[in-house]
């Protein structure tokens, strides 16, 4: 398998001129600069058994990027990695280089980090004793930061945004687990980005959801990509086709292509790529 | 294959049958003879101690040898003296033990943490009276409430660790995924998060442990010490229930003897209630 | 923690030497002392009362993961814990005014007319003694090995059970399989209880007859390590006794120690294979 380095040239042929790879003849910095997520040779270990190897991408900001590939290729792996969910794991390593918003990941701290990337999960995880309105706030008030008048404002403003305040806005002191599973999902996304992230990682974030509440969230993905930067996680390769603009396909733990998402699906440049979007495994 | 042999063959039917007959009424039996001494000892404790049971029982100091009447008031108080002293110091140790063998488990402090913890569990509670008298009788020169709660204490903290890193474990790993990925530091999202999620089981920890300290009698032999008076400054020797109990039921003397079925009617009670409860609220936890 | 006991207690120990565990001497007032009485009444009562325990408690664990309906399970295993968690100076009470009594006038002549020409059920039969101080630790420690036995059987694959029942096996025959898979796991169950009968004390005090002897017959008094603790320690009447009663909880704690260590092992073996 070769690796998939960015290749430059790659889009200068499309119609679109919207490059989402920068030309390499731009400083490392200003690359740094422009995009959102850098990640350079990045590999991460569990046990000395590899996970992803020697993945570098970049990821421009206000764009959302789905990562496809079937199970177990590093995909989730590689997006923790992004908010350093691994230093909760004793066994893994991580090698190479992550740069936030031109910033290395070195330079954080893991609490201030993880206030600039946030995190969606698969499973809907609100804070079971806490209310609706308590979890939207949750990354105030576990804190200890915000007062009450911000917080509602807060509150308010984030449920709309994820489009769940028509819903909930009377009784917003219920417990959150009274919500139905697309409804926690939802809660779960504007308690992610009521801390303002600057990029919001996620994990499979409608795998568990029924039909209806995973078109709502898709909808509620491409409206939040003009604040956020978006990284999704997705089986569903239809999920990935509708609602990214670039696509990474991971395999065993490397990155076999990365590409604007319509050029992906209809002209793969990989065959592993082209045999794994028409289902030939996976 | 000679299992099928042994169960294919026809002679040998007959027998097996009646042995596995007999052994299920046997295991019957067991069940019948585990089952019968508790009845027993709940409905003769009850009988004996409900016909003692009266206000004076509450109320009243112990008379003299001799006399009749009195009752085990400044035992009652004592004990609940003895009990808050050592959850102050058995709660907080157990909790936060548990806490950190949940939490932190694979650290080296966490294992030697949980070691001390199985170790202290099966020390026998008159050793850790013996402990105690060591530590806080001799330095303070006389026995007192303080040494009594402080044993009681050390006998509590095994049963609130355990439960605390049981309950703790429950709670599924993402939540505090959830809270970690907000940004919430490790410490704060322990407390705030995992620990809040997991307060009901913990409480049920702490009330067993109360249960098991309030019954103990032997740890309290020398360093509470007992004392027929009413007496509620913790740098001296205090009565408690289960002590008065002991003194009563190995004297001569009929009526302190039923003042002693009262008392330990009102322990048995006290015990059944707590795990009574106990087991109600945690019966759907557990899958 | 634990090292702080350690110290405390060795202060004690520099007195004597180690014909303390050997010698049975037990005279505060002329200030010799011999640890052998209690060891053996340790020792005697600890495991008569497992013995009688064993197989009652493993047909306990049998009938309730076995063969009760759901429903009478959880009231029944509720009440054998509810037995685990009585306080032991109500088991001693219990003892002295019921179980004593019972022994005296129907147990313990009856044992004697049946098998009196062992050594062990001759001579005066006052209720209390070895015999009834073992059938009490019994009791007590029954629910330990109870749930101990149900969590080692819970662990055996039900896929094992279901391929002996599908040969054609009875259900008594299924159980001995898993009893047999499960043996060591019970046996460190029983060690555990071994463990906690060796350190009970109220119950055992008050049914023992706390007499510093060994004699074969088994209604005579005798008296263990926790239950001289227990009595002589309040009223000790001089430094050295103190030190010789401190030095007997070292033992104590020391056999305990071994004893529960063993069992945690044996235990862990069990429920570590399982996965």
């Amino acid at each position: 398998m070769t690796i998939e380095k960015l290749n430059v040239n790659d889009d200068i042929n499309s119609a679109e001129s919207d490059a989402l790879v920068e030309s390499e003849d731009n400083s490392d910095d200003q690359v740094k600069q422009k995009n959102s997520v850098v990640t350079n040779n990045l590999f991460v270990y569990f046990n000395k058994r590899p996970a992803i190897i020697d993945i570098s991408v970049k990821i421009k900001k206000n764009s959302v990027t789905a990562v496809i590939g079937p199970s177990g290729c590093g995909k989730s792996t590689f997006l923790r990695s992004l908010n350093m969910m691994h230093e909760m794991t004793p066994s893994a390593k991580v090698f190479g280089e992550i740069y936030i918003n031109g910033e290395s990941i070195m330079n954080f701290n893991m609490v201030d980090l993880r206030k600039k990337v946030g995190m969606v999960f698969q499973k809907p995880n609100p804070f079971p004793t806490m209310s609706i309105f308590d979890n939207v706030a949750a990354g105030f008030k576990l804190d200890g930061s915000g007062n009450k008048n911000e917080l509602n404002e807060i509150v308010e403003k984030n449920l709309i945004n994820a489009g769940l305040w028509d819903e909930v806005k009377d009784r917003l002191k219920t417990p959150a687990l009274s919500l139905s599973g697309g409804q926690q999902q939802r809660l779960c996304i504007a308690r992610t980005i009521a801390v303002n992230p600057e990029i919001v990682l996620m994990d499979e974030p409608t795998s568990a959801l029924d039909p209806v509440s995973s078109s709502k969230i898709e909808e509620l993905i491409y409206r939040l990509k003009s604040e956020f930067t978006i990284i999704i996680v997705t089986h569903n390769m239809q999920q990935a086709a509708r609602v990214s603009d670039q696509t990474a396909f991971f395999y065993l733990g490397k990155l076999i292509e990365i590409s604007r998402t319509r050029k992906m699906f209809t002209n793969p440049k990989e065959k592993l790529t082209e045999e794994y979007i028409t289902g030939k495994f996976g | 294959m000679t299992a099928e042999k042994i169960f294919k063959n026809p002679k040998n039917l007959k027998r097996r049958k009646f042995i596995n007959s007999l052994m299920i009424f046997l295991c019957f039996v067991a069940a019948v003879l585990t089952i019968l001494p508790l009845l027993y000892i709940f409905i003769y404790t009850t009988q004996s101690g409900i016909s003692a049971l009266n206000i004076d029982f509450f109320t009243q100091l112990p008379k003299p040898v001799g006399e009749e009447g009195g009752g085990m008031a400044n035992a009652i108080v004592g004990s609940g003296i003895l009990i808050g002293l050592g959850g102050l110091i058995g709660i907080p140790i157990g909790i936060m033990s548990g806490i950190y063998i949940a939490e932190y488990s694979k650290s080296f402090l966490a294992g030697a943490i949980k070691f001390t913890t199985d170790v202290l569990s099966g020390v026998p509670s008159i050793v850790v009276g013996i402990f105690a008298y060591g530590v806080v009788v001799l330095a303070m020169q006389s026995f007192s409430a303080i040494a009594g709660g402080f044993a009681l204490g050390i006998l509590m903290i095994p049963t609130v660790t355990k439960i605390t890193e049981e309950m703790l474990r429950l709670v599924p790993h993402s939540l505090r995924e959830a809270s970690l990925a907000l940004g919430v530091s490790r410490w704060k999202t322990t407390v705030k998060v995992v620990l809040k999620t997991a307060s009901s089981g913990i409480i049920t920890g702490v009330l067993l442990a109360i249960a098991r300290a309030a019954g103990e009698t032997a740890p309290l032999l020398f360093t509470a010490f007992g004392n027929s008076f009413w007496q509620t400054s913790i740098d001296q020797p205090i009565a408690a229930l289960p002590l008065q109990i002991f003194v009563y039921a190995i004297s001569p003397y009929e009526d302190w003897h039923r003042q002693a079925w009262a008392g330990a009617f009102v322990l048995i009670f006290m015990v059944f209630i707590v795990n009574f409860l106990v087991r109600y609220v945690t019966r759907n936890k557990f899958g | 923690m634990i090292y702080e006991m350690y110290m405390d207690s060795s202060a004690s120990i520099e007195k004597f030497g180690f014909g303390f565990i050997f010698s049975s001497h037990w005279e505060p007032v002329k200030e010799e002392f011999g640890a052998l009485t209690f060891i053996y009444g340790t020792i005697v009562s600890s495991f008569m009362a497992l013995l009688m325990s064993l197989p009652i408690s493993i047909g306990v664990a049998i009938f309730l993961s076995e063969l009760v309906h759901k429903s009478v399970r959880t009231s029944l295993s509720f009440l054998v814990e509810i037995l685990a968690a009585i306080p032991s100076i109500i088991y001693g009470f219990w003892g002295i005014f019921v179980l004593a009594p019972f022994m005296r006038t129907t147990i313990q002549p009856f044992l004697q007319s049946v098998f009196g020409f062992l050594p062990f059920f001759q001579g005066t039969m006052y209720g209390t003694g070895l015999l009834t101080a073992s059938i009490i630790l019994a009791i007590m420690i029954t629910p330990i090995i109870t749930a101990i036995t149900r969590d080692v059987l819970k662990a055996i694959p039900v896929a094992q059970k279901e391929a002996a029942y599908a040969l054609g096996a009875t259900r008594w025959e299924g159980i001995k399989m898993a009893l047999l898979n499960a043996r060591s796991g019970i046996l460190g169950g029983a060690v555990l209880g071994l463990g906690r009968a060796i350190g009970e004390t109220m119950a055992v005090t008050m049914v023992i007859g706390n007499k510093a002897q060994i004699m074969a017959s088994f209604f005579e008094p005798a008296y263990t390590m926790a239950s001289v603790i227990a009595n002589e320690f309040a009223e000790a009447s001089n430094e050295m006794q103190i030190s010789a009663l401190i030095e007997v909880g070292l033992i104590l704690f020391g056999v305990t120690f071994i004893v529960n260590s063993m069992a945690r092992l044996l235990i862990y073996s069990v429920t570590r294979n399982s996965q």
